[in-house]
């Protein structure tokens, strides 16, 4: 909403109050100004000019030397804008002036002509192309006869204005209009507000024979008022009501038009005006459309109509989209002589749905959706009406056509002082609420120390108690409002377990070299379920804005792979980075997808990159299998844990693994395969993905403390040849199975396979640790021990005992 | 013999004095002061002489052997200072050059400001509430008093997967369903969490974004406790000097609402380009809990009330840390979230 100050003034005195001083008011005590704007832009030296001559430029066909009374002299100015005559009043920017867009106005000579200053267009002023009057769109304006030569021209552009943009909440519709903002102003500036006198005379004929009204759908169109208007004279309006429509964000058109919209901005009731001749029959009569029925609105567009959608018809055929649109059939023209007003009220659930389904969005349909006054809608009308006397010549006939059935009863609320005093943490005194009440115009009297209010009509936000402490908060000032502490019972706060330990696994991951990444949920449908630990039926969006995020993820991998490959791209080739976040999963009960938290990592590049001392070492399997084994031991799950070889899809068939924990499977890992590297421009690069909601389900021992080993412990190594496929996993099973309870640490030390180890085999070393915490064990004790694990390597794992 | 053991001692001090390491004096002192050396075989050859002569020779003998031994071990500790200072001066390094780096990674941003909006909340007594992104349009919307064809639901265009289930639009749908879970009883909650809205994704625009709001529900809950709870959190959230102003503004689940604005950390109020010129900053919404809200829920608004904010991290990360497009959050370009690892104050 634009509200020009000075057209505002015309209902409340704000002489004396800077506007930015009034902005900050208005905004602290309920609607946001989000800008000021100075239509005049600081210009000086604009001033009207009289064209006394015009001839064609000799060396340039398309400008023109014109000779201009600019007041004080006449002086030559050359104009290149094709619709420049004599004997038109004129915009002149003369020498010295500044132009908003910054263009300094001196004197020059075009083609070896002496120019002093400039003939001015409107947008040149900053007024925005499409508000600028079609007939001036490609030219200079010209301004009426009555100007007079030398004088600012600012003033009669209305431009000596400043407008305040209102960034609007949706529950202040109220404010969509010069009247109820002025209640708002008044209210906070404690001041009487001056509405509109409305007095025309009107003729003897009667509206209501002229024309017949029926209404077929009460529901959608609970009161509608028709006047009728003869002999006008459709034109250009007057500059004043230009002026103001142009302030307000509306485009001149002609005198007929620009009093519906002038109506509309003033009073918020949306007006439209239909040529008599042209609807043919004498009749308005408003139903439900017929489904697939057909109307061409003003815009020239043929729209399909929808069996719900309300339309006003000639008793025939629709003649406009109530609330939404008017159609071309009827609209005024030049040679209209006799118009039919036209002001309802729209039920506000029909014209938004009908607005959205036909994409049409207008001044109109936007206060329609919002509810206007009911009390509004025949003072609009009349105000209309008298305008279109004064302004456009018209005969007004007596009466309108009225259909009403609308309940206009204002809303009732009872509340006490205490309530409100309770509920803000305030103690203001009853007085002070009853002043605050009477300047916002809303009726209100004190009974048995309760306020009962009506609220009126125009403000359809007031509808409970808590609206009327919202109005008397905001007026007596949210500043004065005490600094408090809930009073109520200490709750310790805090985490649940799980989010402490979801805690505990991003620290962990961190200090592990992984930078925390955050991607979409949404994606493709080709990504949808890729590297997913688990898929089920996916989630799709109704109406996706691209193909791209149509669909919810099963897998962190895909998106973070896309990271990896943005970061290589940029020459940042070492990449490690992890998330937490959901997957989605088929459907539950409810309805709704089963959202599981994962937790997902990518690396690639170099892991250890100290290039001085040599010291680089490539990502691999094992430096993201360690890290996810510290995450696991981190929350008390080293335990229980395996990794078992496995083939997945888009993955290195020879290095990829289930990852569970007592037997569950909660995770995978491995490289990304190398023809899926290549396509997402990648090198050697691994991921895992995890359940962590499953991982953080599990609920572990409390911790408590071993004794240190008082007692040395002895250490024996072992060196065994196997067959290669043998994994070392299933070996250090065999050596801690037969260990038993002396065995207390099975380290690998050393895999080899090359030369002097047989073909088709590899070389493992472990190193064995034996103590027990009571004493030291004897040799025998360990020699024990160990033949037992020596024998079991031999028996069970078949493996060869080296030197 | 006497002669002889001066001529030794001169001989042995000479050497002493030429050896010129450790390991030349060591010689010297196995070849002189040994077993196998002549002062030994000196003191092995006494019993060749007469018996009153032997006490004499003997302390003659040691006292040479003394003198030499005290001078070899000066000219050890010499020769040992020299060594070590040698070995030092080899084992010298360049201190400038670049340390092994330790391996690290850090919290995104946006992670690391919801952390520090939930710890100051938990200090203060809350629990940290969190719910499903799908959503169904009654949590979403109609439990917070957006019944279906309320013109507020144009504020949120949404991604919609059925007619009732949708991405949810905010992190409200947690506190409708903290509230229906609690029963009556009180509550006091932060609710972090990603949301969806259909948006296109600008400098200012994401179609996904992280909110965080904050519950507390009971009785006589004041707005006055709002106002004071919020003025803590943007003095420990942006610095003590930090002062509050509430505007009035509209959210359909809350009555009165407002918006929260803080006096500009830039400029301290004076006006600046981060605070547009105004000396504030808005910073967050807020507001009663709607009766409507409450009874849904199963609470009496005549008995209890309550208060409820909700802000923006990537707003509150924009501006604490000077980040001008809101897409740099989303991209996980390494150059940009490595850059949030180190503490502040």
């Amino acid at each position: 909403m634009l509200v020009s100050t000075k057209w505002l003034s015309e209902y409340v005195n704000i002489e004396g109050i800077a506007v930015s001083d009034l902005a900050e008011k208005i905004t602290r005590s309920g609607i946001e100004v989000d800008s000021i704007i100075d239509r005049s832009h600081g210009m000086t030296n604009v001033v009207v000019g009289y064209v006394l001559e015009c001839v064609k430029h000799p060396e340039a066909d398309k400008l023109n030397i014109c000779q201009v009374d600019v007041g004080e002299e006449t002086t030559q100015i050359i104009c290149g804008a094709s619709n420049v005559a004599k004997g038109q009043k004129v915009i002149v920017a003369r020498p010295g002036a500044v132009l908003p867009g910054g263009m300094k106005i001196k004197k020059a000579k075009l083609r070896g002509e002496e120019s002093n200053g400039m003939i001015c267009s409107l947008q040149e002023l900053a007024i925005e192309g499409k508000l600028v009057p079609k007939v001036y769109a490609e030219g200079i304006y010209v301004l009426p006869e009555s100007a007079v030569p030398g004088e600012s021209a600012l003033p009669l552009l209305g431009l000596d204005d400043q407008v305040l943009e209102f960034d609007l909440t949706p529950n202040r519709s109220d404010a969509l209009s010069m009247i109820g903002v002025a209640y708002e102003v008044g209210a906070i500036l404690s001041q009487g507000i001056q509405l509109p006198e409305i007095n025309y005379t009107a003729s003897n004929e009667k509206a209501e024979d002229m024309l017949k009204l029926r209404i077929d759908a009460k529901e959608d169109n609970p009161m509608y008022v028709a006047k009728v208007v003869k002999n006008v004279k459709v034109e250009a309006s007057p500059l004043w009501l230009q002026n103001r429509l142009m302030a307000a964000g509306v485009r001149p058109h002609n005198n007929v038009v620009d009093i519906t919209n002038f109506v509309l901005m003033e009073y918020g009731q949306p007006l439209h005006a239909f040529d008599y001749d042209r609807l043919g029959t004498g009749e308005i009569a408003v139903r439900l459309a017929e489904q697939g029925e057909k109307i061409t609105t003003l815009d020239d567009t043929e729209r399909t109509l929808e069996a719900h959608q309300l339309v006003i018809t000639n008793g025939k055929e629709p003649v406009a989209i109530a609330g939404v649109m008017g159609g071309l059939n009827t609209e005024v023209h030049d040679g209209t002589t006799t118009v039919i007003i036209e002001s309802a009220y729209f039920a506000p659930g029909s014209v938004r749905r009908t607005s959205r389904e036909l994409g049409l969005r207008s001044d109109a349909s936007t206060r329609f959706e919002k509810g206007v006054d009911p009390n509004r809608v025949e003072a609009a009308a009349e105000r209309a009406a008298q305008l279109m006397a004064e302004i456009a010549g018209g005969e007004v006939l007596a009466g309108s056509v009225i259909f009403d059935e609308l309940d206009k009863t204002p809303v009732r609320i009872t509340v006490s002082p205490d309530y409100i005093n309770n509920r803000l943490g305030m103690k203001i005194p009853l007085e002070e609420m009853l002043t605050i009440l009477d300047g916002l115009q809303i009726p209100t009297e004190a009974v048995n120390g309760k306020l009962i209010i009506d609220a009126p009509t125009r403000r359809q936000d007031l509808r409970i108690q808590e609206d009327i402490i919202e109005e008397i908060a905001r007026m007596y000032g949210y500043d004065l409002i005490p600094m408090t502490l809930p009073i109520t019972e200490s709750t310790p706060g805090g985490l649940s377990p799980y989010q402490a330990k979801r805690r505990t696994v991003r620290a962990f991951l961190e200090g592990a070299g992984l930078f925390q990444a955050l991607t979409y949920s949404l994606t493709s449908k080709e990504q949808a379920q890729s590297y997913a630990l688990e898929t089920a039926p996916v989630t799709e969006l109704l109406m996706p804005m691209s193909e791209d995020r149509s669909i919810l993820r099963q897998s962190l991998i895909p998106h973070l792979l896309e990271a990896a490959t943005y970061n290589v791209a940029r020459r940042m080739d070492s990449v490690a980075l992890y998330e937490t976040g959901s997957v989605f999963l088929g459907e539950e009960e409810d309805g709704l997808p089963q959202e599981v938290e994962h937790v997902a990592a990518v690396i690639t590049g170099k892991w250890v990159d100290h290039a001085w001392q040599a010291e680089t070492k490539s990502v691999d399997f094992y430096v993201l299998k360690g890290i996810i084994e510290g995450m696991l031991d981190s929350l008390g799950l080293s335990e229980g844990l395996s990794f078992e070889q496995t083939v997945l899809d888009g993955m290195h068939p020879g290095r990829t693994a289930n990852i569970f924990h007592n037997g569950e499977r909660i995770g995978l890992i491995g490289q990304i395969h190398p023809t899926e590297q290549k396509k997402r421009n990648l090198k050697n690069t691994y991921v895992m993905e995890m359940n962590l909601a499953k991982i953080l389900a599990v609920e572990t021992e409390e911790l408590l403390y071993t004794q240190v080993p008082r007692f040395p412990s002895s250490s024996r190594d072992i060196a065994l040849v196997v067959s290669s496929d043998t994994s070392a996993g299933m070996l250090e099973g065999v050596i801690r199975n037969a260990g038993g309870k002396l065995l207390k640490d099975v380290r690998l030390f050393d895999l080899y396979e090359g030369d002097n180890v047989e073909d088709g085999k590899k070389s493992l070393a472990f190193s064995l640790t034996y103590s027990d915490s009571e004493r030291t064990l004897t040799d025998e004790e360990v020699v024990k021990a160990h033949d037992k694990v020596l024998n079991a390597l031999t028996v069970e794992a078949g493996a060869l005992l080296r030197g | 013999m006497e002669a002889q053991l001066e001529l030794l001692k001169v001989e042995a001090l000479a050497k002493i004095e030429a050896a010129s390491d450790v390991k030349s004096l060591n010689d010297v002192r196995i070849a002189y002061l040994g077993k196998k050396g002549p002062i030994t075989d000196l003191l092995k050859g006494m019993g060749k002489l007469p018996a009153e002569e032997r006490p004499k020779m003997g302390a003659l003998v040691n006292v040479i052997r003394e003198s030499v031994t005290e001078v070899l071990e000066d000219r050890m500790a010499k020769l040992e200072e020299l060594a070590i200072n040698e070995q030092l001066e080899k084992e010298s390094i360049d201190v400038t050059l670049p340390g092994r780096p330790a391996r690290t990674g850090n919290h995104h941003p946006l992670t690391r400001v919801v952390e520090e909006i939930e710890d100051f909340f938990i200090s203060m007594g809350y629990e940290v509430a969190e719910g499903p992104e799908v959503e169904k349009d009654y949590y979403n919307f109609e439990a917070l008093n957006l019944p279906k064809g309320h013109p507020a639901r144009d504020m949120q265009d949404s991604f919609y997967i059925s007619e009732d289930i949708l991405l949810r639009t905010h992190t409200s749908p947690v506190q409708a369903r903290t509230m229906e879970a609690k029963g009556g009883a009180p509550i006091k909650i932060i609710c972090p969490g990603k949301v969806y809205r259909r948006d296109s994704d600008d400098a200012t625009h994401s179609h996904q974004f992280t909110q965080i709001e904050g519950l507390v529900i009971g009785e006589d809950i004041r707005m006055s406790d709002l106002k004071g709870t919020l003025s803590l959190f943007a003095k420990k959230m942006f610095g003590d000097e930090r002062e509050i102003r509430l505007r009035p503004s509209f959210f359909p689940f809350t009555e009165p609402s407002v918006e929260m604005d803080i006096s500009c950390f830039k400029c301290g109020g004076d006006g600046c380009n981060v605070c547009k010129k105004t000396g504030w900053i808005e910073i967050l919404g807020a507001g009663m809990v709607h009766p409507n809200v409450l009874k849904m829920a199963g609470y009496d608004p005549a008995i209890v009330s309550g208060f409820a904010f909700g802000m923006g991290p990537e707003r509150i990360a924009m501006l604490k840390y000077g980040v001008e497009d809101i897409r740099h959050f989303y991209t996980n370009d390494v150059r940009f979230v490595s850059q949030f690892h180190r503490t502040e104050a």
